[in-house]
């Protein structure tokens, strides 16, 4: 026993050391610096308890009417909210593609290629790209240049046409329905296509033979065996993507669009990287990222409690 | 039977039929993307094609950009990583599924519970770490050696710590609970039993671990490693707020900054994002099977 209480030491030491230096040390001093107001540049930390809190979440009442401190942040945790309405969308189109996909085929191995290209670059170079295709212009963005030609297909032209264009980027209407757009193009084929496959894989054929001889068609078959089989798979993914929705967005709103129109694309991990790297304001900014830690562990908890359950179900 | 398989024939056309039309989703704006990066600014907006071919932007964006630079330190800083990550997480996970010690559990659970907390949080800390270590290190050094440059032959190779360091690009990545995790759910499911005979045969822990449990843990290992390689290829938050010279930024940094000081001149983007995109290509072709094995053995053991 006690040999091996030595040797845990060496194997364990480095790991150990960079864990404690790297997480732990740094979740603390966020935890603390988040009860500090602290401008990097200028100032040094002064304590003021709760106050970050207090100014990030808290509402005053102003002749009767109910004003928050801080409302970008809740307009931003709303956006946040509504980018994440890609999940549901990416996951059909996975689970759909990782169907299609689920047999001896011909060209197999270039379409699973080809579809989990966007999760081989950079997010940078996806949304470089996606900022020219949904450029205004229909001469140079080629998806308004396609909606244009639509509009001449049925007998809309001239100024009607013009004025039906989105113009995906520097609208507010239409921002984050043009980021969930590139979201979905770029997370389709990746790793929720690659789990669904493997889930695939395990349902055992029996079922489907019964099913056959039941009489059933291949939408029953889909609904009644293939989806509830698979709900393992979809709860785990749908988990890690709740969790990396709430903390996503970034890359896109700081190559397409800086977190605009009118602040309508900022994320809370935007405004953390605003906050802290841009105005320097590190108490704040560990403020909110300690809020955003809550909204993930709440996440987390509701995972383990029916988690477990949808799993022994299934 | 003879309508079974004029069925079936039937079904694979409409399969073959809606994955070519998803195909070209993805495909279109890939292509849009290589042909204008062969085009002049000026043909951007005449079709597809271009109307004149020409290799400017390729040699445009090597000549204005370090790129070969970006691609070094993105190389260089994502292999360390990988194998100072794998390497640590290895040695750990093999304490907590194999060795017997005081407070391995609690270690454990607390390894767990940091995986659920957001980069955003760590990274906070880290860059007032980062800023203000050369200041720390200075009070005890009557040199100024930490807040001085380094080179290498001619090439800048930033400060030995602190902003602009190698150090600060690499180090925070260098321990991952998520490995070490994953790493000792997969020795969990291995058989002891010729760890066993090993140490009968006078195998020593190290010996054990060296000779008997990497090898086995190899496929594992593998998929860490790729994992590892791809997450730090693509990571842009932290090398993006640790890095003001040119000589220190990785590839999509390089990148963004590309966007940010040509974002009219179509023709050079497009060519700064084939030339990112065409290794990973190439590494992803040749290494597939690891690819969907590792993504699978994750989720699964995760």
């Amino acid at each position: 026993m006690k040999r091996q209480g030595r040797a845990a030491i060496f194997f364990l030491l480095p790991n150990l050391l960079g864990f404690a230096i790297f997480t732990l040390g740094p979740v603390l001093v966020a935890a603390g610096m988040s009860l500090y107001r602290y401008q990097l540049a200028t100032g040094t930390p002064s304590f003021v308890g709760l106050d970050n809190f207090a100014d990030l979440l808290w509402f005053d009442s102003v002749d009767g009417d109910w004003q928050a401190r801080d409302p970008y942040f809740w307009q931003y945790l709303a956006n946040t909210l509504f980018l994440m309405l890609n999940i549901p969308l990416s996951m059909t189109c996975a689970l759909l593609l990782a169907v299609l996909l689920n047999r001896e085929m011909r060209g197999r191995i270039v379409f699973r290629t080809l579809f989990f290209i966007p999760h081989l670059c950079s997010g940078i170079a996806i949304y470089m790209v996606w900022t020219m295709l949904l450029t205004y212009e229909p001469n140079v963005g080629i998806i308004n240049a396609f909606l244009w030609k639509l509009y001449h297909v049925f007998g809309i032209t001239g100024p009607d046409a013009v004025a039906l264009l989105p113009g995906w980027l520097t609208d507010a209407r239409w921002a984050k329905p043009a980021l969930i757009i590139v979201f979905v193009w770029a997370s389709a084929g990746g790793f929720s296509m690659i789990l669904y496959l493997a889930g695939l894989q395990n349902i055992p054929p029996e079922l489907y033979e019964a099913a056959d001889i039941d009489g059933a068609n291949g939408w029953m078959k889909l609904r009644y065996i293939t989806i509830p089989q698979l709900a393992p798979t979809t709860f785990f993914i749908l988990v890690t993507s709740v969790i990396g929705g709430l903390q996503g967005g970034f890359e896109a709103a700081y190559i397409m669009t800086g977190g605009g129109p009118g602040g309508s694309t900022t994320t809370i991990s935007y405004y953390i990287y605003t906050q802290a790297y841009q105005q320097l304001e590190v108490g704040y900014a560990a403020t909110i990222s300690m809020v955003l830690f809550a909204l993930i562990f709440t996440a987390t908890l509701i995972n383990w409690r029916y988690g477990g359950k949808r799993l022994e179900a299934a | 039977m003879a309508t079974v398989s004029s069925q079936t024939r039937w079904q694979i056309a409409v399969i073959y039929a809606v994955l070519l039309s998803l195909m070209c989703l993805m495909v279109v704006p890939l292509l849009w993307t290589i042909l204008t990066s062969f085009k002049y600014n000026v043909d951007v907006t005449l079709g597809w094609i271009p109307p004149r071919w020409t290799f400017d932007n390729y040699t445009g964006v090597v000549e204005a950009f370090a790129f070969a630079r970006y691609y070094v330190n993105s190389l260089f800083i994502a292999s360390t990583v990988t194998a100072v990550q794998v390497s640590t997480s290895a040695l750990a996970a093999y304490a907590f599924a194999r060795l017997q010690f005081r407070g391995r559990d609690v270690i454990f659970l607390g390894y767990l519970a940091t995986m659920m907390i957001p980069a955003d949080v760590l990274m906070i800390p880290q860059f007032v770490l980062m800023k203000k270590i050369p200041d720390w290190l200075n009070v005890f050094s009557s040199t100024d050696f930490f807040s001085g440059f380094l080179f290498f032959g001619d090439q800048y190779i930033g400060h030995p710590v602190g902003l602009d360091s190698y150090f600060a690009l690499i180090a925070p990545g260098c321990f991952s609970a998520y490995g070490t995790f994953m790493l000792r759910q997969f020795l969990l499911g291995v058989s002891r039993e010729i760890e066993e005979s090993a140490y009968i045969d006078g195998c020593s822990t190290w010996g054990v671990f060296w000779h008997v449990v990497l090898p086995l843990a190899k496929p594992a290992l593998g998929a860490l490693a790729i994992f590892t390689f791809l997450g730090n290829w693509r990571s842009f938050v932290w090398p993006l707020i640790m890095t003001d010279s040119d000589s220190m930024m990785v590839l999509p940094v390089g990148l963004a900054k590309l966007s940010d000081l040509y974002n009219n001149d179509y023709g050079l983007i497009c060519a700064g994002s084939v030339l990112m995109l065409i290794p990973m290509i190439i590494v992803f072709v040749l290494c597939q099977r690891w690819f969907i094995s590792g993504i699978q053995l994750g989720a699964v053991k995760g």
